[in-house]
């Protein structure tokens, strides 16, 4: 912890934060507080508005007289007395209240909860919530990182590029329907867990995805990998959530080496190795070792896996491309969907040549995907079919989502191998 | 407790197999056999299978008159085919037996929340 030179002369004087780490502290923090107080109010705007207001006394107070022994534990009690507060004023929720005092008996007489009690954690409840199939892929993802990552909606709507106005009326509608149709706030029974559990972690891939792909803000990803931190630490008897986890820490260790000064990208045959994040690859290979140890397979463990196996060779060459044959033939069979195919069969040109892999790519039927007109060009053009490559190219680039990717198959994808 | 509507749509037009009468009697046996669940669980307030859209008669006041027309309110490809109210501890509890009716019907059932009775 930094001092400012002002409080280094008294040695007991706790460390005074600024206003932008008061900022990272909150975003933290504040997840968990949104969840222990939806358990407690039963209400998402009550938590949301009063972990708000806990902000607001947090920027003017910590700075002067620095960090509460437990931030968490003191945004949480200052939060839950704001919102007791708030409602003892409005009448109109009187009932709300008592249902309040019912659920958490004792604590009221005492007006709060102590700030170093333990605040149980809720924010898999509140994951599952956000994540309930009965909301739309987009409110699921908006959900997850304002209630769950603590961004305000306004760094939402620019994550993605909305207005705010937009984002705030996604962010309604969701929670009005949470609501109204009483969408449960409990994590789900054993039988229905598989399906429901698929849906969160695909929300937080999704959040991954979207600030990778430049098609939203790159501070996504590192949301994402802290959201998948989280779900691998509250579900540890779920492998899947550490090969999400994985996954997402070896993709993330080469993301700075995939693109150029310039915003155009480097496909995995041109990553210059030595730039990839040797703790982040660490790190994954650890928890990926772990998985293969359990031996339970899922698609976001062979996914890991097939990371790991890029992120141990020294070149390009030097890769163990059987291997990963191998478990894109596992992850195939348990997850048969054609992009999936599709990487198995740019993995299988690696090993028996662009002709077994192209004869395997035109079987598939993925026209309107620019990675499949990408991984045609590429093979056409290592089979000397210069002609056809670059009208499969040309596909490709009116297809690409991004400009990055879009400028790069302009470029003939400069003869790229491997488009990872 | 919280009351939800579950509603069957047919799609017009849209043929699925004809059942044979071994598979409308079992059918109908299954649909006895979800009521009684329903019934025994608490959750089962009303329900029932409707007469084609072609049956319906529309009310409406029309410069202070009463205008009676046939058929349907609305002219769309899907009509309501039945429904069922039912009481839920809350939506995942309502899905639940929307997904048993769905597997009976062989048709999509729409789930949506009662505003509450009081307040």
């Amino acid at each position: 912890m930094r001092r400012s030179p002002d409080s280094a002369r008294d040695f007991d004087a706790p460390p005074k934060p600024d206003e932008a780490r008061v900022g990272r502290i909150f975003r933290e923090e504040s997840g968990r507080s949104v969840a222990s107080l939806v358990r407690v109010f039963a209400d998402i705007d009550v938590a949301e508005d009063a972990v708000q207001e806990a902000f607001a006394v947090a920027l003017r107070k910590w700075p002067d007289e620095g960090l509460p022994p437990n931030p968490g534990g003191w945004i949480t009690t200052t939060a839950r007395n704001r919102a007791i507060d708030r409602l003892r004023r409005e009448s109109r929720r009187r009932e709300l209240l008592s249902e309040v005092a019912v659920l958490s008996p004792g604590r009221d007489d005492r007006g709060v909860c102590e700030e170093d009690e333990p605040v149980p954690d809720d924010r898999l409840r509140l994951m599952f919530t956000c994540c309930h199939p009965s909301l739309a892929t987009d409110a699921q993802v908006a959900l997850t990182l304002r209630l769950l990552g603590g961004l305000s909606t306004a760094e939402v709507a620019r994550s993605f590029l909305v207005s705010e106005t937009a984002m705030a009326q996604r962010l309604a509608r969701a929670k009005r329907k949470i609501k109204a149709a009483r969408v449960p706030y409990r994590v789900p029974e054993d039988h229905e867990l598989p399906g429901r559990l698929r849906a969160v972690l695909s929300t937080v891939y999704l959040v991954y995805n979207a600030g990778s792909s430049g098609a939203a803000e790159p501070s996504l990803c590192s949301e994402a990998i802290r959201l998948a931190r989280i779900l691998a630490t509250l579900m540890p008897e779920e492998p899947e959530t550490a090969g999400l986890l994985a996954l997402l820490l070896l993709t993330e260790s080469r993301r700075a080496s995939r693109t150029q000064p310039d915003g155009s990208l480097l496909v995995l045959g041109e990553q210059d190795r030595a730039q990839w994040d040797r703790d982040l690859i660490a790190e994954g290979h650890a928890i990926v070792r772990r998985c293969l140890r359990r031996n339970e397979p899922g698609p976001y463990q062979l996914q890991a896996a097939i990371n790991a196996v890029h992120a141990d060779a020294a070149t390009i060459a030097q890769t163990d491309w059987q291997q990963i044959v191998a478990l894109y033939d596992h992850l195939l069979a348990i997850a048969p969907t054609p992009v999936v195919a599709l990487n198995r069969a740019i993995a299988i040109g690696e090993v028996l040549g662009p002709a077994a892999a192209l004869a395997l790519v035109v079987e598939l039927d993925l026209d309107n995907y620019h990675a499949f007109h990408a991984t045609r060009a590429d093979l056409l053009q290592r089979l000397g079919c210069t002609g056809e490559a670059a009208a499969a190219y040309e596909r490709a680039a009116a297809l690409a989502p991004t400009d990055g990717e879009r400028h790069f198959l302009e470029h003939g994808g400069r003869a790229s191998r491997v488009t990872v | 407790m919280p009351q939800y509507l579950l509603s069957v749509h047919s799609v017009e037009g849209e043929t699925r197999e004809p059942m044979t009468d071994e598979e409308m009697q079992q059918s109908w046996k299954q649909m006895q056999t979800l009521n009684e669940e329903m019934k025994s669980a608490g959750a089962w307030l009303f329900g029932g299978a409707l007469h084609d859209p072609e049956t319906a008669t529309v009310v409406r006041i029309s410069d202070g008159e009463v205008l009676t027309t046939d058929g349907p309110f609305a002219e769309s490809k899907e009509h309501l085919g039945g429904f069922y109210i039912v009481e839920a501890d809350n939506l995942d509890a309502a899905l639940a037996w929307a997904s048993k009716t769905s597997a009976i019907v062989r048709k999509p059932i729409e789930v949506r929340p009662f505003r509450a009775a009081e307040s």
